[in-house]
Parts: structure tokens; sequence; C-alpha cells
């Protein structure tokens, strides 16, 4: 097992820059995802920590050590890719056995190793079987086995759910986490699934245009988003976003009345206040608003409802589901200031000074 | 009508047209087939032609129109093996050997030198690939003489090495080509993963990519064979001695003798001589398939 420290890391090719000056920690034993949407530099970050790809600039460091000269195969690390890459033409058993072969491990070992992945898995009776053979969620155990056998002081997995379906998914989420527990080795994991960040992540570096925009628990990242992207790509149904303007210590939204706000120590005249589905309330709240229902998502454990606001905006409340709404039917909605996160001209979050004084 | 009566009727009436349309479908298919055996005995007519004439007697050949001999002469065969100063099994040797070194040396370099085209990242890799790709246009009688100037300083004259050598420094182009394009669709995750697992460039190569790509290699095996064994000109550019002829080289020799042509026996050794490349097409075939058999990346 081994931390991992990232210093001014940056990939370029040519003159297109991938990651700018990245500063990352890892620690030893932590369940790290790397979150953002597609074309952020999650991946092509993975590649560099395990050495597929080179490091234009800056230092990466596994345990202590700088392995930025270090191929892939001396990293002492595994990887699970998307496409789970097992050799077509060998069997299960031998795709697991392959590298410790190659690494020249005493053929005792190697079938101790095999047998004991193969067990944690419950891929015993495929062992004989080449990779055609298999459903998606067989192949996806044998390209953890495969990890696994190695027994590595790093894990890297590389979108490994994103060609399962929906039910397997799920399933495999729920394993790869108790093998996590099991281990306990450090594992980075890239996705653009927050569902998979949210439940799996010691904590999640959240990604944008190669720089990190967020890094934190999952809770802290819910609760505490530092910028609008980060509110914007965590929680799902999406944040609610209000462009304010602000004059006596006023909010004034489109279509909303105006109400007080916190002591917030900015002096921007423009804020954006975002409030989640689940802090909007049907008929009450401090502020109210009309508005006309637009569309009705019935989701069984709540309803999600779009309503217009008379400025045209289109705000997302997520209901319990009782209240039997239907597209064109007026609608009051509300919530309390003190649910909502403020962002400053920049986007940047803004922690109110004395959360008391929102109370009118 | 009775309602009994009406379907009774109503099944016949479809039990009839089932019929005409069985009918109709059987013809059509007997048609096609008409057309596509007399296409076929077309093409193959050289072929019956070269067959039948190997056991026909000497002025039947060029005299008699039928295909079918007057008589057969089995002996055309046996006359026809030591009908030359050297027996033919000289020279099924001969061609073996140069067949044989010919194509492990074509597998085994053109698969290099594709792998590296295909997956290696090197200077002046794609100014290479093209030069190498421009030598495909480039006709064999071009280089002929300068090449036969080279192997000649060499003092490779009157030996196998101007066919053999070369194929073990990948100068067929053409294969390095398919090669290339074959590893190419290979998925570069599995390049990857090995790597992650320890291989070397060459270990990549050994064991996953030349595995997989058994439908290419056997491709090239079966050209490169066919193209050697039936290969004149270079033969007969290199080779002097009657005793290194190959079969091709030995075949034109029943043509050169004087007084009284043997024609009989030049085509029943000339059927003999396609012997080989037949068997080696099923052999390779059944390679190719089982080559796509194995390679399911999906």
């Amino acid at each position: 097992m081994a931390g991992l420290t990232l210093r001014n890391v940056g990939k370029r090719y040519g003159a297109l820059s991938i990651i700018q000056g990245l500063n990352l920690d890892i620690h030893d034993g932590e369940f790290l995802v790397l979150v953002g949407p597609s074309g952020c530099g999650k991946s092509t970050l993975l590649r560099m920590i395990a050495g597929l790809e080179d490091i234009s600039e800056g230092t990466v460091a596994i345990g202590n050590k700088i392995v930025n000269d270090l191929p892939a195969s001396k990293r002492e690390l595994s990887m699970v890719f998307q496409s789970y890459a097992l050799y077509p033409h060998m069997s299960v058993a031998k795709n697991l056995a392959f590298g410790l072969q190659n690494f020249k491990m005493p053929k005792a070992e190697v079938d101790r190793r095999v047998a004991e992945a193969a067990r944690i898995l419950q891929i015993e009776k495929l062992m004989d079987r080449k990779p055609r053979q298999l459903s998606g969620g067989q192949k996806q155990r044998v390209a953890i086995g495969r990890a696994i056998v190695r027994e590595p002081k790093l894990f890297l997995f590389d979108e490994p759910l994103s060609n399962l379906d929906a039910e397997l998914r799920v399933q495999m989420r729920a394993e790869l986490a108790s093998l996590y527990t099991r281990l306990g080795t450090t594992m980075i994991y890239v996705t653009h699934d927050q569902v998979e960040a949210m439940t799996m992540a010691s904590r999640i570096v959240v990604l944008r245009g190669g720089k990190i925009e967020q890094v934190g628990t999952p809770q802290e990242l819910y609760e505490k988003p530092q910028n609008l992207f980060v509110a914007g790509f965590i929680g799902s149904p999406k944040i609610n976003m209000l462009k304010a303007k602000v004059s006596d210590n006023q909010a004034v939204v489109d279509g909303l009345p105006a109400f007080a706000l916190p002591t917030l120590g900015t002096t921007d005249q423009e804020l954006t206040l975002c409030v989640r589905p689940g802090s909007v309330r049907i008929g009450s709240g401090k502020v109210t608003a009309e508005g006309t229902v637009k569309l009705v998502e019935y989701l069984g454990n709540e309803t999600l409802m779009h309503v217009t606001l008379s400025s045209g905006q289109v705000l997302l409340v997520s209901d319990n589901g009782k209240v039997g709404y239907r597209t064109g039917d007026p609608v009051t909605i509300g919530f309390d200031p003190f649910d909502l996160h403020y962002f400053n001209a920049a986007g940047q979050r803004i922690e109110p000074i004395e959360n008391e004084g929102i109370i009118q | 009508m009775t309602l009994a009566h009406e379907m009774e009727e109503a099944a016949r009436v479809a039990h009839e047209l089932r019929v005409k349309r069985d009918q109709r479908a059987r013809m059509g298919r007997l048609l096609k087939h008409l057309f596509l055996i007399s296409v076929s005995i077309v093409m193959l007519y050289p072929l019956l032609w070269l067959l039948a004439s190997s056991l026909k007697p000497e002025n039947d050949i060029f005299g008699s129109l039928t295909l079918w001999p007057t008589e057969f002469q089995w002996h055309n065969y046996v006359d026809g093996w030591h009908g030359l100063p050297v027996s033919f099994t000289t020279f099924y040797i001969n061609s073996t050997i140069v067949t044989v070194l010919s194509v492990i040396g074509n597998l085994i370099s053109c698969s290099f030198a594709a792998y590296a085209f295909a997956r290696l990242q090197f200077t002046g890799r794609t100014f290479l690939f093209g030069l190498m790709m421009m030598t495909l246009m480039i006709p064999y009688h071009v280089v002929l003489i300068p090449q036969y100037v080279q192997f000649l300083r060499l003092g490779w004259v009157d030996t196998y090495l101007p066919l053999v050598v070369p194929r073990f420094l990948a100068s067929d182009a053409f294969f390095i080509f398919l090669m290339v394009q074959f590893f190419r669709q290979l998925p570069r995750e599995l390049d990857e993963a090995a790597m992650i697992d320890g291989c070397s460039p060459f270990k990549i190569y050994w064991a996953i990519i030349l595995p997989l790509s058994l439908p290419a290699l056997g491709t090239a095996a079966i050209f490169s064979l066919i193209w050697t064994w039936e290969d004149f000109l270079a033969p007969l550019i290199y080779l002097n001695d009657i005793k290194s002829y190959t079969v091709p080289l030995a075949l034109r020799l029943f043509l050169d003798q004087e007084g009284q042509s043997s024609y009989g026996q030049m085509f029943a050794m000339s059927v003999l001589s396609l012997v080989p490349v037949v068997i080696a097409f099923i052999m390779f075939q059944k390679l190719i398939v089982r080559g796509i058999a194995t390679s399911g990346m999906k």
C-alpha cells in the first residue's frame, strides 16, 4: 500500500495543454474518485499515474518514490480498463496468471494467488473459459481478478463499470466497495458518473479543463460546493441556480419577491444563489413565489416537478410525491434562505458570516 | 356453404399457392445453379485441359478436341518424374527449401516490421512507412538488374541466398501493409494491460499481437507460399546449375529438349506441381478460420 503525491503535474500534446499545474495528495488506503465531464483530463491523469502516458511536467510519486521515469510494470500498480482488455486468446486462468508469470514468480505462488482471486470474485467455475465465452459482468470480475492477483500498492480503475447495464452496475459497485473494504489498498477510480463517485469515494476530486475544481469527501462536495461548477456537477437532480442582484443587503431575483440576505462579506452586486431541488418546498417557505407546473416526473419515492416562475426560469422541485399536481397547474413554491448556497460574481462560494442574520 | 366448407376451400387454395411458390423457387434455384455451373466450367476449362493433356498420348494433345483421352497414358507421370537429367525429387526438395524458408522469413520479418509501424513510436515513422508503401509501386523488373549486380558482387549467384535472404529482411511491403492494417485494429488497451503486466515491447508482440493475428499471418503465409512456389523469374535469373533448379524452372526443360518434345510429361509434372499449393491452401485456410474464431475481442 502507498499514498501518492502529485506535484505541479502537467500534460501537453504539442501546443494543446490537457492538464496544468495539478497538485494532489492521495492518502495511503484511500478510495479516491476522479470525476468530471468528458475531456476534463481525468483519464489522462490516471494514465499518467499508471505510466501509460508521459508526464510533461511536474512529478508523480508513489510512496516516497518519484516514478516519472519508471515503466508501468515497475510501478507496483494494476489497472482495470474500461474495455476490460482481457487477452482474448488466453483462458481466464491464463489471463490471471499472465502478469505474475512475467514477473518470474514461482509457480506455487502464482497458483495460490490465482486461486485466491478466483475465490474472492467467485469465478472458479470460469477458469477454463475464454473471454468471449463470458458475460459482461463475468469479464468485469476477471478484469478485477487480474488486478488483484498482482497484490499491488495501488489500484487504478478507468471507468470500469460504464460498459455494464444499469442493474449489473449497481451490483458491481457494491462489490467493488466491499473489495475495497477487504483489501484496504489505495484505489484511484475515474468515472463520469457522479453516483459512482458519491457512493464509493473516500474523497472525490472534481476536474474541469485539466484543473482541480474541488477535492473533498462526498458530503463536503454536496453540502459545501466551492464553486458553481461543482455545485452544478454534483447532485442529482441538478441544483437550481438563480441570478440575483444585491441592493441594501436585499436579494432581487426575477420572479421572486425580494428577500434579505445574510451578511456575506462581499461587495459584489451580482450573486448566484443555488438551492437543491430537495430544499424547495411546495406551498410554504420563508420565501415563496407563484409558478406553473411545466413537467411532472414521478419516480416513486419522489416526484420531480419542473416549475416555471413568472420570470420564465424553471425551478426543479423534488417532492415526496403525495401531492398530485399536473402539467399546467398553478403552484406555490418556497424555500428557506438558510438552505441557499451563495456564489460571488466569479462563481466562488461565499460563506455567510453569521447564519442567524437570515431570519427576518 | 357451411363454415367448414369455406375453411376447407381456403386451405386448399393456400396449399395450391404454396406449391406454386415452391415450384417457382425451385425453378429459380435450378437456373441460378445452371448459370453458375456453366461459368465455373469456363473458368475450370484450362485446368481440365491440363489434367486431360497430362494423360493423353503425345499426338492427341494438340490434335484432338475432346477432353477425354483416347487411351490413358499414366506412364507420363512416371516418365516425367525421371524424364530430365535430374529427377523431380530433387526439384521438389529445392522448391520446398526455398518456399519454406521464404514463408518463415516473410512471416517473421514482416510481422516484426509491421509491429513497429503499428505500435512503436520512433522518429521518422510516417516517412519510413510512406517510403515502404512506395516500394509497392516499383515493378520488380525495374530493380532486377541492380539487384542482380548486388548479389553477383556478394557472390550469391547460383545459391538460394538471393531468393531467401531478402525474405528475412521484410522486403515484401505488401505483407507488411497487410499486417499493419490488422495490428492497428487490435485494441491498444491490450498492449497497455500487457505493459502493466510486465511485458516488454517484444513480449507484447510475441505473446499478445501474434497469437491474435493468426488470420493475417495465415493470409500472408498462403500468398507468400503460392508466390514463391510458382516463381519463375527469380530462380531463372539466380540459379544456373540444374541440380539446384526449382520445379517451375525444371518444367521449362521439357520444352528445351531437342528432338522429341514431351508435352505429356510436362503437363503431368505441371499437374503435380499444383498439388503442394492446393494442400497448403487447404491447411492454411483452416488456420484462418480458427484465427477468426479465437479473436473475439468483445
